[in-house]
């Protein structure tokens, strides 16, 4: 079925589709349209789910983290300044291992106020033990949600999963999606298997309870292994959930034009699409430059990122977040990634975007044309730029 | 009829060998609770003593599911594991919070306050032992005026917050205060709150020998003190009825109530208190009961 649909109604269908059996919500702009449309699913009875309205999102996470331990496929959604309140529930879902999915519409933290899309409010839960994923446009929203439960439920991996939509950009923008048939989706994600730690008063076991030094940093240990099973685990799905509706999304890069790319364009969400219609058009200029779309950020595809920017002579970070005091966050990150690779890229970081600021297509060709002349010029780095900041001029 | 000691099941599920103090009231309300309500019940639990006391992983003294939950968050969690059991037919399970009073009146209020307009199916119970115990005796919205606490050490300068009257102002089916030193009065609450369904709050008053700084032998005596003192009133707020519940309810007579220095006198918490701030106890107390003997002559109170 093709229907129209903003990125938060393509959410909604997306756990309307996966048959999520509780969902706990606190409303925050831009978030609102997702848990309005679940509601409204539920309330009509297309949906047998409870909707637990909630006075916070920290009880949204609370909430949503008693009904997974007690063995129900859940679902939530925020954005900002709901994601930062629940923080301390989103490490207690991630350390406590349970398979939630959340939508995050990505948006900028106050002050000052802003609505609009930036990406530091999910980057600042990377180390929650969520799985991450950005997502490009509507379409990849609605798949990847549906591919998150069945990635956060499979048992080698049991992880928690966000996924990063851009505020506005995507959420509120309607555009054609292929809505996928629900007996297919019903066999690409059976009903929830009872895990072993489920609350069940026949086989009553407590949980989270308190651990000596002696004993914790092996729950850690193991998370750290699941998420490095979770990439593996992540392609798996996403090749199963290509042959069953055609649409598959590289697992975790998505690799624009890359085969025979001198110099590419790292970059995560919405922004990727303006950056492929950049580099299409300085391909027909001569020029050989490709996109790397971040799909998964946490686990970091480090290896895969490395065999990528093998063949780069430049690389070009954009950050539409901010780490005050350091820089980019996936600019830092891709760096550690790329420490030991040998011959390396040189590697340029951009901060743009932020608080829902373009990212325009004449912003990726001066950034890529930059590179270009650093590479002429031999100049390994540049200080890190401010794309449309008075006074920093490409 | 009323309930006797005998009549519960000589089964335990909260199990001896626990890492509690001498003399806890945390411990032996808990192990009330899972005698009254039996092995079909999931215990909530945020911060309190109650995490330590259950054991270090994987050890437990608890033969029933506990799901520990962050200090804020325990009527939420609960809220989700009984919406979840109810969409999956097993609403014959017992959803109940046990909870310190810091976890209850101060950090954990908003959620509670939130689970209790939803209404939802739980049995929240404050198990108050009127301070930040597990942290080492800091002073929360239930320590009383006067008490010392490591972050009040020349006595609290506040009166108590009354939360089960500020439950009860949220129109909740049940509502109940309750004393560790009174059993049958709380099993009987305990019982009565299992058969209704929404949202029932039990405050159950925890003297505490660690904290109130007390021999471990004397809790229930000075439980009893509390309560004969009247300064810990005995009632519940059934369908929106306020009843004074026994002995409680034979001291609307001033002259019946203990004078508040034989609760005081006896614990090592108090025993900087001057005249003046004796007297500020005191009357603080016959205020307080001069509130709920208006609440008893409106009877129905929402």
């Amino acid at each position: 079925m093709r229907v129209v649909l903003t990125g938060n109604h393509a959410a909604a269908y997306a756990a309307l589709l996966s048959r999520v059996e509780v969902v706990a919500a606190y409303p925050i702009t831009p978030q609102t349209q997702i848990v309005e449309k679940l509601a409204e699913f539920i309330e009509e009875g297309r949906l047998k789910a409870k909707y637990i309205r909630v006075e916070s999102e920290h009880s949204a996470m609370a909430a949503i983290i008693g009904a997974s331990a007690a063995g129900a496929r859940t679902f939530t959604a925020t954005a900002s300044h709901g994601l930062i309140y629940m923080n301390e529930m989103v490490f207690w879902a991630g350390n406590a291992r349970l398979p939630i999915v959340m939508a995050v519409v990505c948006r900028a933290l106050a002050p000052p106020w802003n609505i609009w899309t930036e990406h530091t409010d999910i980057l600042a839960q990377r180390d929650t033990g969520w799985i991450q994923f950005f997502c490009e446009d509507n379409q990849e929203v609605l798949d990847t949600i549906i591919q998150a439960f069945k990635v956060a439920e499979d048992d080698r991996v049991l992880l928690p999963v966000m996924v990063g939509l851009d505020a506005f950009i995507l959420s509120h923008t309607a555009t054609p999606i292929n809505v996928p048939e629900q007996e297919d989706i019903d066999r690409f994600l059976p009903p929830r298997k009872p895990l072993p730690f489920i609350l069940d008063v026949d086989n009553p076991l407590t949980h989270s309870n308190m651990t000596y030094p002696d004993q914790t940093m092996e729950f850690r240990y193991r998370l750290q292994k699941a998420m490095e099973r979770a990439k593996r685990v992540i392609v798996e799905v996403d090749e199963e959930y290509g042959r069953l509706t055609g649409r598959r999304y590289s697992g975790l890069l998505d690799c624009y034009r890359c085969e025979d790319a001198d110099l590419g364009v790292i970059v995560m969400g919405s922004s990727a699409g303006d950056a492929k219609e950049a580099i299409d058009k300085l391909r027909d200029e001569g020029y050989k430059p490709g996109v790397v779309r971040i799909r998964v950020f946490r686990p970091f595809p480090r290896e895969e990122l490395r065999e990528i920017c093998r063949g780069f002579k430049a690389i070009a970070i954009i950050d539409r977040d901010l780490s005050p005091g350091l820089g980019g966050i996936l600019y830092t990150e891709t760096l550690t990634s790329l420490y030991d690779l040998g011959s390396r890229p040189i590697v340029q970081n951009y901060i743009a975007g932020l608080g829902g600021r373009d990212i325009s297509v004449s912003d990726f060709k001066l950034i890529v044309r930059e590179l270009y002349r650093s590479i002429e010029e031999g100049v390994e780095t540049i200080p890190i730029r401010w794309i449309g900041v008075e006074g920093v001029k490409l | 009829m009323s309930l006797k000691i005998k009549d519960l099941p000589i089964e335990d599920y909260w199990l001896s060998g626990n890492p509690s103090c001498p003399g806890c009231p945390a411990s032996l309300g808990l192990r009330l609770l899972m005698k009254t309500l039996g092995p079909k019940t999931i215990v909530v639990i945020p911060a309190c003593c109650s995490t330590i006391i259950q054991g270090a992983y994987p050890k437990t003294s608890a033969n029933f599911p506990i799901l520990n939950i962050a200090f804020a968050a325990s009527a939420a969690a609960a809220s989700g594991i009984v919406e979840a059991l109810e969409l999956k037919g097993r609403s014959n399970v017992n959803v109940v919070v046990w909870a310190g009073d810091g976890g209850t009146v101060d950090i954990g209020l908003q959620a509670l306050s939130g689970a209790a307009e939803r209404n939802e199916n739980i049995v929240y119970v404050c198990y108050d032992n009127e301070a930040y115990m597990n942290t080492g005796i800091q002073r929360s919205g239930a320590t009383p005026y006067g008490a010392w606490t490591t972050t009040t050490i020349t006595g609290k300068k506040e009166h108590k917050k009354n939360l089960p009257l500020i439950m009860a102002a949220h129109g909740i089916p049940y509502v109940a205060t309750a004393s560790i030193s009174y059993p049958i009065d709380f099993i009987t609450k305990l019982k009565k709150a299992s058969k209704i369904y929404g949202m029932k709050y039990i405050h159950l008053h925890s003297p505490c020998p660690t904290g109130w700084r007390f021999p471990s032998s004397k809790t229930i005596e000075i439980g009893r003190l509390a309560v004969l003192t009247g300064t810990w009133v005995l009632y519940e707020v059934e369908n929106g009825i306020f009843k004074l519940n026994p002995p409680s309810n034979v001291l609307i007579d001033r002259n019946k109530r203990k004078p508040v220095r034989s609760y005081i006198k006896i614990q090592g918490r108090f025993s900087h208190l001057t005249e003046k701030n004796i007297d500020e106890l005191q009357r603080y107390i016959d205020r307080q009961w001069e509130t709920y003997l208006k609440l008893l002559s409106i009877g129905k109170i929402y």
